[in-house]
């Protein structure tokens, strides 16, 4: 355990300004991860023919992409004004360059999704005749869109962890070496098990062994993540955070070993990978809040700069010594 | 697209500008701050910036309470017990109310044990300015001056510029619909209005006795020197200058200060970086995790069929 740290501040009051952002963000966070990765699920799972897991990711992946998109342009202050986003591309604003990626996202993994609902509904026999040629043309180009959309899915995936790091916030910017590795860990074990949940056992097998990764990268880098985090660790371990990071790792934890021992059975592989979805909906709200609680505490900014200060300081005495 | 983010030594120019002024800004020398808030209302009078919550809260004098998205300059009061090293040097009088005829009592024994700090913060305008480098709509700018300044036309609200500040001055603006500017962030402009007609921003023209300084940068710091040697060959060898060094993390503040004690004392950070610094290392990492996922999605379906 970290002791308890000494140090001045003006009143307790914080130095920093917390994030104005409310729980849109974590979920944006969280349903970027499921659709980044269902879209690489969807295109191994087109290319291999496994159709089941091929529709399951397709939806999920356009479902994660529209709600996440909703989320990020309901939290703005001014949402009418979201387009200005696209008035320039800055590399050094994460938000920026994050705008561009899911720009550029979007339309494959929507033509994959699309693609998948025609087919959908054109086995209802619900399509009136017209539509067919229609049909026909977004099937053939589901394939290279969703090809498309699993590479930038990726980036999808793991940008939003430089979206929180490049802050002041305490707990995300000292977290910078490990939080995309987290990310990703976290968006592969979510997709890997909205395939366990929705597709069948002869096609899961490729979610499950992305799930069951992405569950042990995301546990192993949240471990390391804790260790060098020092005094900005602890936020993750109190309060909502803290409650978050413990349900986030039973769930994961547990989903990965079900997901692993549960390979015959259809109904434990689902619920496998619901454990997994909400591990993962877990550990992105619970690094949030770890967030936020690290900026409304002066101890979180003041400590380490202080340490930071007073380390100069005597690097300079050393050197004046004879 | 120009690169801030390593504190060149003109930050206009690198921004872009060819026709660019001499760098502005403040030198805030808190030794001789009275704690009269004119800056406060001529900052609020000047800009129309609205009401903010009238609270008493409890901390001395100080019923502003921090910087924000309708406070633009704020009077820190601290109390302390006073320094002796402080008390030789003679203190500044603050005018306070006793018994004897101001002035009368000087001398070292008719000191009492206290001190009060008074400090009139605002945004530092910085030289690498996280705000304005993580700003995904363009709308934080670099002016022909070398400050910091919101286009409230552009601005979408998305509010990431509020945790990207590492001394917490932007926000984004609440209050019901229809309060002027609501949902944008906003902060102090170095009165950008009154610089373009060759005035003096409203705080600085307000300040009774010229503790808030304003000018060009340069000649600023070097007076900011000069007030620091001054103080402590007075034997007030607790002076120190904030934010004046190029090298540090922000690159140098476009507002400096003269503090009396160590800057957390009067809430500031003591080591501020605008961690856009970090930003090739943290896109690197999050190339690295990016190829991971895609490998990882690879080796999935590369494993047969179960
Ligand atoms: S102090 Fe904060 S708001 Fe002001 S320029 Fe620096 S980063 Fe931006």
């Amino acid at each position: 355990m970290v002791p308890d740290a000494e140090f001045t501040s003006y009143y307790g009051r914080p130095v920093l300004k917390a994030a104005p952002w409310s729980t849109d963000i974590p979920a944006y966070l969280f349903l970027g991860g499921v659709a980044g990765g269902s879209s690489l699920l969807a295109a191994g799972a087109d290319l291999t023919n496994r159709p089941s897991l091929r529709r399951v990711a397709r939806l999920g992946a356009l479902t994660g992409i529209t709600l996440s998109f909703g989320a990020l342009v309901h939290d703005l202050g001014k949402p009418s004004r979201f387009v200005n986003m696209l008035r320039v591309a800055k590399l050094t604003s994460p938000m920026s360059t994050g705008t561009w990626i899911l720009t550029a996202y979007g339309p494959g993994a929507g033509l994959a999704g699309g693609a998948e609902i025609a087919t959908l509904l054109g086995g209802t026999g619900l399509l009136p005749r017209w539509t067919r040629p229609l049909a026909r043309l977004l099937d053939a180009l589901a394939r290279p869109a969703g090809i498309g959309a699993a590479v930038l899915g990726s980036a999808v995936a793991s940008y939003t962890a430089v979206l929180l790091s490049d802050t002041a916030t305490p707990s995300w910017h000292e977290a910078h070496r490990e939080l995309p590795f987290v990310f990703v860990g976290s968006a592969a074990s979510a997709s890997g098990g909205l395939g366990l949940l929705g597709a069948s056992l002869a096609d899961s097998g490729p979610a499950r062994r992305l799930a069951v990764t992405g569950a042990l990268v995301e546990l192993a880098a949240e471990h390391r993540m804790e260790q060098s985090l020092g005094l900005a660790a602890e936020p993750l371990r109190e309060g909502v955070a803290g409650k978050f990071m413990r349900a986030s790792k039973i769930l994961t934890g547990c989903g990965a070993l079900l997901a692993l021992a549960a390979r015959r059975s259809r109904l434990a592989s689902a619920a496998s990978g619901a454990a997994l979805l909400a591990g993962s909906a877990c550990t992105r709200f619970g690094i949030f809040e770890a967030g936020q609680a690290s900026a409304r505490d002066p101890k979180y900014t003041i400590v380490p700069q202080r340490e930071r200060v007073e380390a100069r300081r005597r690097a300079d005495a050393a050197k004046l010594r004879p | 697209m120009s690169d801030q983010r390593h504190g060149p030594v003109d930050p206009a120019s690198a921004a872009g500008w060819t026709d660019n002024q001499p760098r502005k800004g403040f030198f805030t020398d808190t030794s001789i701050c009275i704690g009269c808030k004119a800056c406060e209302v001529a900052c609020k009078e000047w800009n129309g910036v609205p009401e903010d919550g009238l609270n008493l809260l409890g901390s001395s004098y100080d019923n502003t309470g921090a910087l924000g998205a309708s406070t633009w300059r704020h009077v820190a009061f601290i109390e302390q017990p006073a320094n002796t090293a402080v008390s030789s040097a003679g203190p500044v009088s603050l005018g306070m109310p006793s018994s004897v005829l101001p002035g009368a009592g000087s001398d070292g024994e008719s000191r009492t044990d206290f001190r009060w700090l008074m400090s009139s913060d605002v945004c530092k305008h910085c030289t690498s300015a996280a705000c304005l480098d993580v700003c995904p709509t363009g709308s934080l700018f670099r002016t022909e001056f070398g400050t910091v300044v919101v286009q409230e036309d552009i601005c979408n609200g998305c509010g990431y510029c509020v945790p990207a500040c590492p001394f917490g001055v932007i926000d984004r603006r609440i209050g019901e619909q229809g309060t002027k500017n609501v949902g944008i962030a906003q902060k102090c402009t170095l009165c950008y209005d009154r610089l373009g007609a060759g005035q003096t921003p409203a705080c600085a023209q307000a300040c009774p006795t010229e503790s808030i300084q304003y000018g060009d940068l340069d000649e600023l710091r070097d007076r900011a020197h000069g007030r620091v040697e001054q103080l402590h060959a007075a034997g007030v060898p607790q002076a120190r200058l904030y934010l004046d060094d190029p090298a540090d993390g922000i690159g140098g503040g476009g507002a400096l200060f003269l503090l009396l004690d160590e800057p957390e004392v009067y809430g500031l950070p003591p080591d501020p970086v605008a961690t856009t610094r970090d930003l090739p290392q943290m896109w690197k990492n999050a190339g690295m995790a990016a190829l991971g996922l895609l490998a990882a999605a690879a080796a999935a379906f590369a494993g047969g069929r179960r």
